[in-house]
C-alpha cells in the first residue's frame, strides 16, 4: 500500500509553536488572525451558550408553536424577540445556531479527538512493532478507506442503534454520532504517524534509548510521539472542518441528533424544507454560520500547515 | 513481480471478504424489511411466513455463508423492493453513476491541477489567495445544500437546466449514455459540478502542497542556478515530480467520487447506484445494500491494485522496499 | 436547383406533418416513490395499486368522487346472503388482443390465493367461484358480506392465457426466484393504458390503449412517470415545468406554487386520520423515569384526557399544516362510511385543565416518556411530534422524541417487535373506506382472531368494542349497523383510547397545461388527465 503523501513531518516540538517565526507569520496575515478570532468566537459562544443566547431553544416548554416561521427582525412581520427569525417550531434561529454550534462542535471535537487517539495509537504500534501487526493494521485501514466516511458513519450509526436497548437512544444518539464520525477518520492519523515512526525508530537516539533498556511505551511516548504532533495537529484542524460537515450531511441522510436538540447541520437540513416556501432564513443563516466556521477552521489549518513546515518558511 | 501480484490478489480477496462480512453484519440492524414489502392489511401470520421464506430467521452465519457463495458467482439475490435480480439492477444503474463520476473526475482534475500549480507558483499573489479561499467554500458547505441551491438558481429561477434525472439516454448495448443527447448533457451539468467541487478543492490543495515541496528541493534549485527558464522548471521538472503522488491520490479519489455520488444522486434524483443504495437503506432492501458495498469495495480494490502496479513499474526503488515489507 | 430545394422542403414538411399525429399528448408525472411492482397481486399498497389501475381493471371501480361504478362487471347483485353474482362486460379485450371472459376472473381469484400474493385479505373474502357462463360468475363468501363489491375494487383481473404462456400463474413474490417474475416487469391488462417500458425506480412509460372499451376524458397518448424522492427536487421539477403533476407537495410550498407561473397546488381532504396512541397494556412504562416506577400513567383516563387537552390542534393546523389539515375528533374521516359529524368533536385546548387532570391523577410534577414517530411517512409527521412534545412539556411531561424512518419505526412498534412503544404517532386510512376496518384493526382488543387489533399498538382494550365490531361485520341493515358503529366510537372517545389529531390534506401540484381529478384516497387516475 502506498502511503498518502501528507505534509512532510516537520521536525519540531510543540513547544516551538510559539517561537518567533510562527508568531511573526501569524500577526503578519490579517486573514489568519480573522479566522482565529472567528473560530475562537464560535467556540466561546458555544461554550457559554446559556449566557450568550437570548433564548433556550432546547427547553421545549419555552417554545411556542404560534411563534413559528417568523422572519428576521428587519423584515415585515419580524418580531423584536427574535433577531434572525424563528424556525418551523418557533425556536429562535440565533439561539438555535448558538446551541446548535455547541452540539456540532462538541460532536466534531470529540470525534476528532477519538480519531486522533485511535489513529495515533494504531500508527505508533504499527510503525514501531512492524511485521504482522503492521500488516494487519494497515490492511484494516485499507478496508476502511474503501468506504467514504459518510457511508461508514451511517452504517456504524445503524448498527450501534440496533445493538443498544432502544430506550437509551435519545440519550446516547450524540455519542453514537461521535463514535461513528470518529471511527471513520482514524486512518489518516494512523498512516501519518506510522510513516514518521518508521523514520524515527531507526534514528540513533531511539536505537540508543533501546540499547540502554528503555521500554517501548516510554520510547514511543517520550521520543517518537513529539515528532508527529505537527502533522497530526494539521490533520486535526482539517479533520475538524470535515467532521462538522459530515455531521451535517448525516442529518440530511436521516441519521443525526434528535430533532428536539438540533445541531447546526440538523437545522440546515430542516430549513431546507422551507427554502422554496420563502422562509429562507431557517436554512440560510445556519448555512452561513456553518460555512464561516468551517472556512475559518480551514484557513487556520492551512496557515498552520505552512507555518509548521520549516521547508516552506 | 508474479509473487508480488499474487500476494496482492490474495490480500484483495481477504479485503473483499472482510467487507462482505462487515456489510452483512450491519444490515441485521438497520430495520425490518417485511413491513415495506407488504400492505397494511397483511396479517401477522403472513408477515412471519414471508420472513421465514426469505431466510431472515436463519442463524447469522448460515445467512452470511449463503451470501458469500452467491456473491462469488455474481449473484446478489433478488431485491425486495424491485423484485428483480440485484446484479441486473446494478448493471442497469451503473452507467449513470459511472458517467457522472467520470465527468466529475475530469472536471475536478482539469480545474484542480492548473489551479494547484498556479497557487503554488504564485504563492503570495492575490489571485492565488483568492483561489485558495474560494475553493474552501467547496468544502465549507454541505454538498446537499450546494445541490439544492444550484437547483433553485439554475432550475427554478433561471430555468436553464433540468432539475432532476438524466434526460434522454441512448442505449449502446447494455450501456445507457446521456452524452449523446442535448437533454442528457444538460442534465449532467449541475450534478457533475456539485460532485466535483469537493474533489476539486482536494486536488488543488494537494497539487499545491506537493508542488511547493518539489520547488524547494535541491534539484530545482540546481536547475535555477543553471539558469533554466522558470517555465521549464515549473512544468517540465516540478510538475512531473509532483504527478506521481498526485496520480495515486486521484486514483483513490476516483473510488471516493463514485461513493460520494450517493448524496449528489439523492439531491438530483440521478438514477444511479448511489440513489438506489439510499432508497435501499430506507426500505431495508438488504440484497441491494450488500451488493452495493461489495461493489464499492471491489472498485476500490481494483483501483488500488492498478495504482500499486503502476508504482511498481514506474519507481524501481519501491520494488525493494515493497518486497521487503510485504505490502 | 431552386425548385429541387422547394420540393425537398415540401416533402420534408409533409412527412413531418404525417409523423406528428394531431393528438400526441404527452403527460409527465412524479411521485415520491415508485410503484412496488407491475404485478397487480404483488403488493397491497395505495400508490402501487393506484398506478396499476391505469393498466389493469377490476370488476368494479371508483370514480373521481369515490362512488362505485362498474368496470369489468356491468352489474352485480347479492343473489343469496352468501353469494354475489357478477355480470361481466362483453367485448372487452386485453392489451394482447385476448378476450376477457369469466375464466380470467376465476384464474385471478386463484392467483391471489397463491403464496406470493399480498392480496390474501381479498382472497379471504371469497370461498369459491362458480362460472355460470362466459360472462357470468358467482362469488361465494364464507359469511354474509354486504359490502363485498366495494372490497373488490383493488382486485384486478389478469389474462389467464397470457399468464400461462409466460409462466406467471402465481403472484410474484420477493422471496421467489426470477422465473415467475414476468408479471412484475410486464403487464397485460384491459385498462386504458399499456405498459410500454419500465425501469424500476427510474422511469415507467405508458401509452394509450386505443381499443379500450370505455369512453374516458383523457386525451393523453403517452404518460411518463418518474419517482422523485426529495421534496425540494420534486417541487423544483414541477415549477420548472419538467413534470406536469407532482405529489406530495409539502404544505409549506403551496404559496410558492400559487405565486409561480404556470403551476398551482391541488388540494383536498385525505381520508387518512393521524392520531396519537398510548401504551395501555404494561403495568410500568417502558421508557418512563423515576416518576413512573412501577406505574403506567396511561392506564389512567385522566392522563389521557390531559394529553388530549394539552395539544393545541389549531396551532398545529395553522403553523405546521399551514391551515391545510382538518382537525379530527373521530378516528375516521368524513369520507368514511360510518362517520357522523355530531361525534366529531374535541375537548377544548386548555392547558390549565390539563394540568389539573394531571394533578388529580397524581402526576402534578409530570413524568418522562419516549415518543415514537416516523419521519418519512405522513405529512410533516416529525414536525407534528416535535410540536406535541413542546406542548406536553407545558404540562410537565418530558417527551423524548425518537423520530425515525418508516422502516425503523414500523420495525419497532409493530407486532413482530411486541409493540415496543409507550407513546406513538400513527396514521390510518381504512382500505375499505368503511368504519369496520378501523374498529377492527385499531380499536379492538388485541389477540383475537383474524388480525383483530393488530394495529392497536398501545393495546387499548374494551371488550364491548370487540363485540360491536363483530356485529358490525355481518349486519346488513344499514341503520342498525350505523348505530352500532356510533356506539363503539362513543365508548372509544369517552375513554380517550387514542387522540385523533387531524386528517392530513391531499397535496398535489399541477401544471396549468393539464387538468386532473384528485381522488380522496390520493390515487391519481390517468383516465382523468387532460392535456390542454
Amino acid at each position: 500500500m502506498i502511503d498518502a503523501p501528507l505534509p512532510r513531518a516537520p521536525r519540531t516540538r510543540i513547544g516551538r509553536f510559539f517561537d518567533s517565526d510562527i508568531w511573526y507569520s501569524f500577526i503578519r496575515s490579517p486573514l489568519v488572525i480573522l479566522s482565529a478570532v472567528v473560530s475562537i468566537a464560535f467556540f466561546a459562544a458555544a461554550l457559554f451558550a446559556p449566557w450568550v443566547a437570548p433564548h433556550n431553544p432546547f427547553d421545549l416548554a419555552s417554545i411556542d408553536l404560534l411563534d413559528s416561521s417568523l422572519p428576521p427582525v428587519w423584515l415585515e412581520d419580524g418580531d423584536t424577540r427574535f433577531l434572525l427569525g424563528t424556525d418551523d417550531q418557533g425556536r429562535d434561529i440565533l439561539s438555535t445556531i448558538i446551541y446548535g454550534a455547541r452540539i456540532s462542535l462538541f460532536v466534531s471535537l470529540a470525534a476528532v479527538f477519538f480519531s486522533m487517539v485511535l489513529g495515533i495509537t494504531l500508527g505508533l504500534v504499527s510503525g514501531y512493532v512492524g511485521g504482522r501487526t503492521d500488516a494487519i493494521i494497515m490492511r484494516i485501514a485499507d478496508v476502511q478507506l474503501a468506504f467514504p466516511a459518510i457511508l461508514i458513519a451511517m452504517l456504524i450509526d445503524g448498527v450501534v442503534r440496533g445493538l443498544l436497548p432502544r430506550d437509551l437512544h435519545g440519550d446516547i444518539a450524540i455519542y453514537v454520532l461521535i463514535f461513528a464520525i470518529g471511527i471513520s477518520g482514524w486512518v489518516q492519523y494512523a498512516r501519518t504517524v506510522r510513516g514518521s515512526t518508521l523514520v524515527e525508530k531507526n534514528k540513533e537516539y531511539v536505537q540508543a534509548a533501546r540499547v540502554i533498556g528503555i521500554g517501548p511505551v516510554i520510547i514511543l511516548w517520550r521520543h517518537i510521539l513529539p515528532n508527529v504532533t505537527g502533522p497530526v495537529l494539521v490533520i486535526a484542524t482539517i479533520h475538524l472542518a470535515i467532521a462538522i460537515i459530515t455531521e451535517a450531511t448525516l442529518s440530511f441522510l436521516g441519521v443525526g441528533v434528535p430533532p428536539t436538540t438540533p445541531s447546526m447541520g440538523t437545522l440546515i437540513q430542516v430549513g431546507q424544507d422551507y427554502l422554496f416556501s420563502g422562509e429562507w432564513w431557517i436554512t440560510i443563516f445556519p448555512g452561513i454560520a456553518l460555512a464561516v466556521l468551517v472556512l475559518a477552521i480551514n484557513l487556520f489549518g492551512d496557515w498552520l500547515r505552512d507555518a509548521l513546515n520549516p521547508k516552506l518558511r | 513481480m508474479i509473487s508480488f501480484l499474487i500476494k496482492r490478489l490474495l490480500q484483495s480477496i481477504l479485503v473483499m471478504l472482510t467487507v462482505a462480512l462487515i456489510a452483512f453484519a450491519l444490515f441485521r440492524y438497520v430495520g425490518d424489511p417485511i413491513n415495506n414489502m407488504v400492505g397494511q392489511d397483511t396479517t401477522l401470520e403472513e408477515r412471519a411466513d414471508l420472513r421465514e421464506r426469505l431466510g431472515l430467521d436463519d442463524p447469522f452465519f448460515v445467512q452470511f455463508g449463503r451470501f458469500v457463495v452467491n456473491a462469488a458467482q455474481g449473484e446478489f439475490g433478488i431485491s425486495y423492493q424491485h423484485r428483480r435480480p440485484v446484479s441486473e439492477l446494478i448493471a442497469e444503474r451503473a452507467p449513470a453513476t459511472l458517467e457522472l463520476s467520470l465527468l466529475s473526475a475530469i472536471l475536478a482534475i482539469a480545474i484542480g491541477i492548473p489551479m494547484g500549480v498556479y497557487t503554488a507558483i504564485h504563492r503570495d499573489g492575490w489571485l492565488s489567495r483568492a483561489f485558495m479561499s474560494l475553493s474552501l467554500i467547496g468544502i465549507s458547505l454541505p454538498t446537499f445544500l450546494i445541490g439544492i441551491l444550484l437547483i433553485l438558481l439554475f432550475g427554478v429561477i433561471l430555468r436553464w437546466l433540468p432539475t432532476f434525472g438524466r434526460g434522454e439516454v441512448v442505449q449502446l448495448g447494455w450501456w445507457s449514455t446521456g452524452f449523446l443527447t442535448w437533454s442528457g448533457i444538460k442534465a449532467l451539468i449541475m450534478p457533475a459540478i456539485t460532485l466535483a467541487l469537493f474533489q476539486m478543492t482536494l486536488i488543488m490543495r494537494l497539487v499545491r502542497a506537493e508542488m511547493l515541496e518539489v520547488l524547494r528541493t535541491d534539484f530545482v534549485k540546481f536547475g535555477r542556478a543553471r539558469g533554466l527558464p522558470d517555465r521549464y522548471i515549473h512544468f517540465k521538472t516540478a510538475l512531473k515530480n509532483t504527478m506521481v503522488p498526485v496520480i495515486t491520490i486521484i486514483g483513490l479519489q476516483l473510488g471516493a467520487i463514485i461513493a460520494f455520488a450517493i448524496i449528489t444522486e439523492t439531491v438530483f434524483q440521478w438514477p444511479g447506484m448511489g440513489l438506489m443504495f439510499i432508497q435501499a437503506v430506507r426500505e431495508v432492501d438488504i440484497p441491494i445494500m450488500a451488493a452495493y458495498l461489495v461493489m464499492i469495495a471491489l472498485i476500490f480494490v481494483i483501483i488500488n491494485l492498478i495504482v500499486d502496479m503502476l508504482y511498481y513499474v514506474v519507481d524501481p526503488r519501491l520494488r525493494v522496499d515493497r518486497a521487503a515489507t510485504g505490502h | 436547383m431552386r425548385s429541387l430545394t422547394k420540393t425537398l422542403t415540401a416533402a420534408l414538411l409533409g412527412s413531418a406533418m404525417l409523423a406528428a399525429p394531431a393528438s400526441a399528448e404527452e403527460f409527465k408525472f412524479a411521485f415520491q416513490g415508485d410503484a412496488g411492482t407491475m404485478d397487480p397481486h404483488g403488493l397491497f399498497e395505495t400508490f402501487t395499486l393506484g398506478f396499476q389501475r391505469n393498466i389493469y381493471e377490476g370488476l368494479v371501480a371508483r370514480d373521481g368522487n369515490m362512488a362505485m361504478t362498474g368496470a369489468l362487471a356491468e352489474s352485480w347483485e347479492n343473489t343469496s346472503p352468501k353469494v354475489w353474482t357478477f355480470n361481466l362486460r362483453k367485448g372487452v379485450k386485453f392489451h394482447n388482443g385476448n378476450d376477457f371472459t369469466a375464466d380470467d376472473v376465476a384464474f385471478s381469484v386463484e392467483r391471489i390465493k397463491t403464496e406470493g400474493s399480498d392480496m390474501k385479505v381479498v382472497a379471504a373474502l371469497i370461498d369459491k367461484v362458480k362460472i355460470i357462463d362466459d360472462h357470468t360468475i358467482e362469488f361465494h363468501t364464507p359469511a354474509p358480506n354486504p359490502i363485498m363489491p366495494l372490497q373488490l375494487e383493488i382486485f384486478y383481473i389478469m389474462d389467464k392465457e397470457w399468464s400461462e404462456e409466460n409462466k406467471t400463474t402465481e403472484a410474484t413474490s420477493v422471496a421467489g426466484g426470477d422465473e415467475g417474475n414476468f408479471a412484475n416487469l410486464n403487464a397485460n391488462g384491459t385498462g386504458p393504458f399499456k405498459l410500454e417500458s419500465r425501469q424500476s425506480g427510474v422511469k415507467t412509460v405508458l401509452v394509450r390503449n386505443d381499443d379500450h372499451w370505455e369512453d374516458i376524458d383523457s386525451n393523453v397518448t403517452k404518460a411518463i412517470f418518474t419517482p422523485i424522492d426529495q421534496d425540494a427536487t420534486r417541487v423544483a421539477a414541477l415549477i420548472s415545468g419538467d413534470v406536469d403533476l407532482a405529489w406530495p407537495i409539502p404544505v409549506q410550498d403551496w404559496n410558492r406554487l400559487e405565486s409561480a407561473d404556470g403551476v398551482k397546488p391541488l388540494t383536498g381532504p385525505e381520508a387518512r386520520t393521524i392520531f396519537l396512541g398510548f401504551n395501555q397494556t404494561d403495568d410500568e412504562l417502558k421508557t418512563g423515569g423515576e416518576a413512573t416506577k412501577g406505574k403506567n400513567p396511561f392506564k389512567d383516563v385522566r392522563v389521557r384526557q390531559a394529553f388530549m387537552q394539552a395539544i393545541d390542534i389549531e396551532a398545529i393546523k395553522k403553523k405546521i399544516m399551514r391551515g391545510s389539515a382538518t382537525p379530527a375528533g373521530l378516528m375516521i374521516a368524513p369520507q368514511i362510511n360510518g362517520f357522523t359529524e355530531a361525534q366529531n368533536t374535541r375537548p377544548d385546548h386548555d392547558v390549565a385543565a390539563a394540568k389539573k387532570l394531571m394533578e388529580e391523577a397524581g402526576y402534578g410534577d409530570g413524568f418522562e416518556v419516549t415518543m415514537d414517530c416516523p419521519n418519512d411517512r405522513y405529512v410533516n409527521d416529525e414536525k407534528i411530534c416535535q410540536a406535541s412534545a413542546s406542548m406536553l412539556a407545558k404540562i410537565g411531561v418530558k417527551v423524548n422524541l425518537l423520530a425515525q424512518t418508516k422502516s425503523k419505526y414500523f420495525g419497532k412498534v409493530l407486532a413482530q417487535n411486541e409493540y415496543d412503544t409507550d407513546f406513538f404517532l400513527l396514521g390510518w386510512t381504512p382500505s375499505t373506506f368503511d368504519a369496520h376496518n378501523v374498529l377492527s384493526a385499531l380499536m379492538s382488543c388485541r389477540g383475537g382472531e383474524d388480525n383483530i387489533g393488530a394495529f392497536n399498538l398501545g393495546g387499548y382494550c374494551n371488550p364491548k368494542i370487540n363485540e360491536l365490531t363483530a356485529k358490525v361485520q355481518s349486519e346488513t341493515d344499514q341503520d342498525k349497523r350505523q348505530a352500532m358503529i356510533e356506539e363503539a366510537f362513543q365508548i372509544h372517545s369517552d375513554e380517550v383510547g387514542h387522540i385523533p389529531l387531524h386528517q392530513q390534506p391531499l397535496s398535489w401540484g399541477v401544471s396549468d397545461k393539464v387538468d386532473v381529478v384528485q381522488r380522496p384516497d390520493n390515487v391519481f387516475d390517468l383516465r382523468s388527465a387532460v392535456v390542454k
